[in-house]
Order: structure tokens, then sequence, then C-alpha cells
């Protein structure tokens, strides 16, 4: 049977990240991917944080498929009335090079990736579901089993990059089953308007693009985000919301895109354009105390599989490619010591990441996720409150500023006791600082 | 979560949806199973029916679980809402099923 340094399950950011660091450091890599090629089976809002790739490939501007650069970033929150209450930061120097954030599509972004990882000498296969993985009697992973016949590979290490719904290390038992409570289930489409329309109506030119993070009563009292970012030639429209808040509600996700993309803010924008994908992918933001045991006897676990996202800040793909990194800087370096691939000295991996970045800021929002679990309220009241104020302060009636202002605070108090507002700037404080 | 009336949401066909997506569909394989369709019949909730996004899980004329897995995106959406654990899912066969083109 042949047998490889290290396996790679999935070709996604986390699993390309791994193996490029990998085979470029001349271990033997064998990447496996269930598609029928590496991007086919991968979804995302999208948009691709420099640094984390940069760390990677750092001349990948010259040959990475990338949409736009954001030059803007928007925030809104809509009401189910009608209103949209909004900031947005737009700087000039976000428009200079090198630039911070691109807006990707994942299936381009994905094939590009893995044909780097296979140029620096990784044996990627495709078309190929692992099933399980393989263990010696002492429990060690020494393997996988892909359903093909004759499907058993060998391995000193197997990385787990197989993505959110991260079967493969609950079917060996190395962590318990995901929770509803800890996934998002988001649905997208990618929508089609000629590349001058989209720079009119986002107020953008040349390769500059437009992020649109969206809150508030579009997602009916559930916890979720609605999103809206420009592509060269398409848009990417979407809504997310935590599994656990869906499955009590008679809303399906298509109805809930549907309303995002009727609301009379966002109606405009996508007016006209041409749907040609519908989507949709769990994303794990159970967040830090959501984290599985991240290593062990022959084996680690990476990017979505391993729950590295950062909701508060919609990020994860730099997460995922930066814990792809780490992994296969890890081995490498024991590898380079002639030490084994054991739990104990694999703890390295751990290590890194806690040094890093990712964990840093997942231990920075522990508490968001059961702040908004058991405050829901947040969502709605507050964007609600917010839009009504405004709607009040910018109609002018003839009535006195102050009496508009007094009506104002007192319909705020109404809809959340004084108490209730304190607790909330309170929870706030904890769960943001 | 009441929304006001003018902000009711329409029915959507999903299959129009997925019409514009590409699969190639392992005849004859599902990659999902329902474990036990006596469990089905029983859940009064049959949080599969709202949550998929495929709209894969539909209520049969009996009151029990119909799934086809033909337009099936691949989330996982189902195994995690089901507190019955009576969905066996699997991914499909290596290269079969939802093949992204955007992603």
């Amino acid at each position: 049977m042949e047998k490889f340094d290290v396996i790679v399950v999935g070709a996604g950011p986390s699993g390309n990240a791994a193996a490029y660091t990998l085979a470029r450091a001349g271990l033997s890599v064998l990447q496996l991917e269930r598609g029928e090629s590496p991007g086919t089976k991968n979804v995302q809002g999208a948009i691709l944080y420099a640094d984390a790739l940069e760390k990677i490939i750092p001349d990948f501007r010259d040959s990475a498929p990338l949409e736009r650069h954001v030059a803007e970033q928007r925030m809104w929150l809509l009401d189910e009335n009608q209103s949209c209450t909004g900031a947005t930061y737009r700087d000039a120097r976000f428009s200079q090079e090198p630039h911070n954030r691109y807006t990707i599509i994942r299936a381009r972004f994905d094939r590009w990736f893995s044909g780097k990882v296979k140029d620096a000498g990784a044996l990627v296969i495709c078309e190929t579901t692992v099933t399980e993985l393989l263990r010696d009697p002492a429990g060690k992973v020494i393997g996988v089993r892909t359903e093909r016949a004759q499907g058993d590979i060998l391995a000193d290490c197997v990385i787990l990059a197989d993505g959110a719904n991260a079967l493969l290390g609950e079917r060996a038992g190395l962590r318990p089953r995901v929770k509803a409570e800890d996934m998002a289930l988001a649905v997208k489409e990618v929508i089609f308007l000629p590349r001058e329309t989209i720079e009119s109506r986002f107020n953008i030119a040349d390769t500059q693009g437009v992020v649109i993070e969206i809150a508030g009563n579009i997602t009916h009292g559930m916890v979720g985000t609605g999103f809206l970012y420009t592509n060269r030639d398409s848009l990417a429209i979407g809504i997310g919301c935590m599994l656990a808040d869906m499955k009590r509600q008679s809303l399906t996700p298509c109805q809930l895109l549907e309303g995002l993309k009727r609301h009379p803010a966002v109606q405009p924008l996508i007016e006209g354009a041409e749907m040609k994908e519908y989507s949709a992918h769990l994303i794990p933001e159970g967040g830090y105390r959501a984290l599985p045991q991240l290593y062990g006897e022959g084996w680690l676990v990476v990017g979505d599989s391993a729950g590295f996202v950062n909701a508060v800040h919609r990020e994860g793909s730099n997460l995922a490619m930066t814990s792809g990194r780490f992994a296969a800087e890890t081995l490498i370096g024991l590898r380079q010591a002639g030490k084994p691939f054991t739990a104990a000295n694999l703890a390295a991996y751990k290590r890194r990441l806690d040094d890093s970045f990712v964990m840093a800021d997942l231990k920075k929002y522990q508490g968001v996720p059961e702040l908004l679990h058991d405050h829901p309220h947040i969502l709605g009241t507050y964007p609600r409150f917010l839009g009504d104020a405004a709607r009040e302060a910018l109609t002018v009636d003839g009535e006195p500023k102050r009496d508009k202002q007094k009506r104002i605070l007192g319909e705020l108090t109404r809809k959340r006791s004084v108490l209730g507002l304190l607790g909330d700037a309170y929870r706030f404080w904890r769960a943001f600082r | 979560m009441n929304a006001p009336a003018e902000f009711a949401l329409p029915k959507v066909n999903v299959e129009e949806k997925l019409f514009q997506d590409r699969y190639r569909v392992d005849v004859g394989k599902p990659h999902i199973k329902v474990r036990d369709a006596g469990v089905c019949a029983s859940c009064a909730a049959k949080p599969c029916t709202v949550c998929c996004p495929a709209g894969c899980w539909s209520i049969d004329e009996d009151g029990g679980i119909d799934l086809m897995v033909d337009g099936c995106l691949e989330c996982g959406t189902c195994r995690l809402v089901c507190d019955e654990g009576n969905v066996d899912w699997n991914y499909p066969r290596g290269g079969f099923g939802i093949l992204f083109k955007f992603g």
C-alpha cells in the first residue's frame, strides 16, 4: 500500500494552504477532494483577505482570479417597515495597492489555488470521497479509507480539512457531532449584471468593489445576517441564520432570501439581474467555546472543520488558510527535527494558533454567540428603534424638535425598560470589549 | 417574529432556483436516507421540511416524509436539525452531486 508523509482531506482554503506549504517543503503530500474539481463543492460569500494568503503565496496577485478590491464597506440595518439605517466607510487608501480585501468567486479561486498546490509537488486527486479514518489498534490515525476499490491509503499524518460538517472527526470519535446551536445556514445567489451597471449602481470604478453587511429584521427575529457583494460582472447576495433558530419557525431559507431581495433598499441594486446559481452552506459560528479537540495521534484539524470562524467580523477563509499553514509548518518543523507526529508533538500546532490572531480573536468574542442566543431581541429592537428614530427626526412636520426627541426616547424605554437598556449595554460591552 | 402584512414573505418556488444549478446525479444511489420512516411520521415539528434550502424534504399524503435528494446542495442542515437523529447522511460518491459553477 502506498504511503505518504501527509494526507490532506479537502481542497478548500485550509486544505490548499496546508498542502501547498507541505509540498513546498518537500514532504510527500496526497490531497483528496470529493468534487469534480477543487471548488465545485465549496461556497463562500466571498471575501478574500490578502494578508493570510500573502503569507503563503506572496505574489498571489499576479495570477489569482480576483474580482474586485474592497473600496467601500457599508453596514446596513434593514427594518421590515421598509427602512434602511446604515453606515458607509469609503477610504481612498483602500484603493491603493497592495489591496487588503478582494471579492472572489470561489469555484475559480479554488481551482487556481489547487493549481499552485500541484505545481508545488503535491498529488491532488479529485472525485474521491474519504469515508473514514484508518487507525491502528492503539487508536493512532494512520491513513484514510476512500470509497474507491482498494481505497485505503496510509500516511504519517492526516490533516482534516473536510469542511463544516466535520464528518470524519465525528465518525472516528475524535470530536462530538457539530450542533445546530453552533451552526448558521447561509443561502446565496450569484446574479449577473453588466459591469457598467454594477459600477454605476454602486458608485465604483475600475476594479473597485463594495461590500454590504446587513443586519436587522430581515432575519425575522432569528440570529443572522445578510450580505451583498460586488464581483466584476455579478453580485453575490445571501442571508444566513442560526440553525437552532431556523428550526423553530416556518420561513424557508429561500423565503428569507427573497425577502432580502425585495427589500426596498436592496431591490433597486439588483433590478434586472440574471440569477445563475443558488447555493447553500453551513457556517460554524459557535466560536471559541464550540472548538473541538484540534490535534491527536497522527491528525490535525483545520479551517471550517475546526470551527475557525470569526462570525462578528465575517471572517473565516483567512482563519482557514492560516490554520492550514500552521498545521503544515508544525509538521515540517517536526519532520526536520526528526520527531514523530504524536499528539504530544502536534500540540505545537495548538500553541501556534494560541499565539496568533486566530485564537486571540475567537477568545475575544467568545461571549457573543451566547449573548445573541440568550437575548435575540438585541437584533430586532435596536435596528427598529434606530429606523423609527431616524424617521421621526427626518420627517419635518412642524412639531418642535424637543417634543420629537422626547417621544423617540419614550419609544425606546417603552420597548425596553431602562434597566433592560443598561443590561444590554453591559452585555454588549462584556461581549465585544 | 410577527412581521407586518406588507412584509409577509411570498412563497418561493425553489425548483426554479435549483434549475440554474449543475448536478451529476448518482442515479439510484441517494446519499441521504431516512433511518426509520415511522419516526418521521410521528415527528410533530418536521424541521427538515422548513430548513432544507433545496426543499428536498416534504410531507407526503399520509403525514410521513418524502425525501428527494436530487436537488441536494450538500449543506448538511437536515442532519443537524433532526432531533431524532433519523437522518443517515453521507457525502455523495466522488464527482457526483452538486457541481457549483461559482460557489
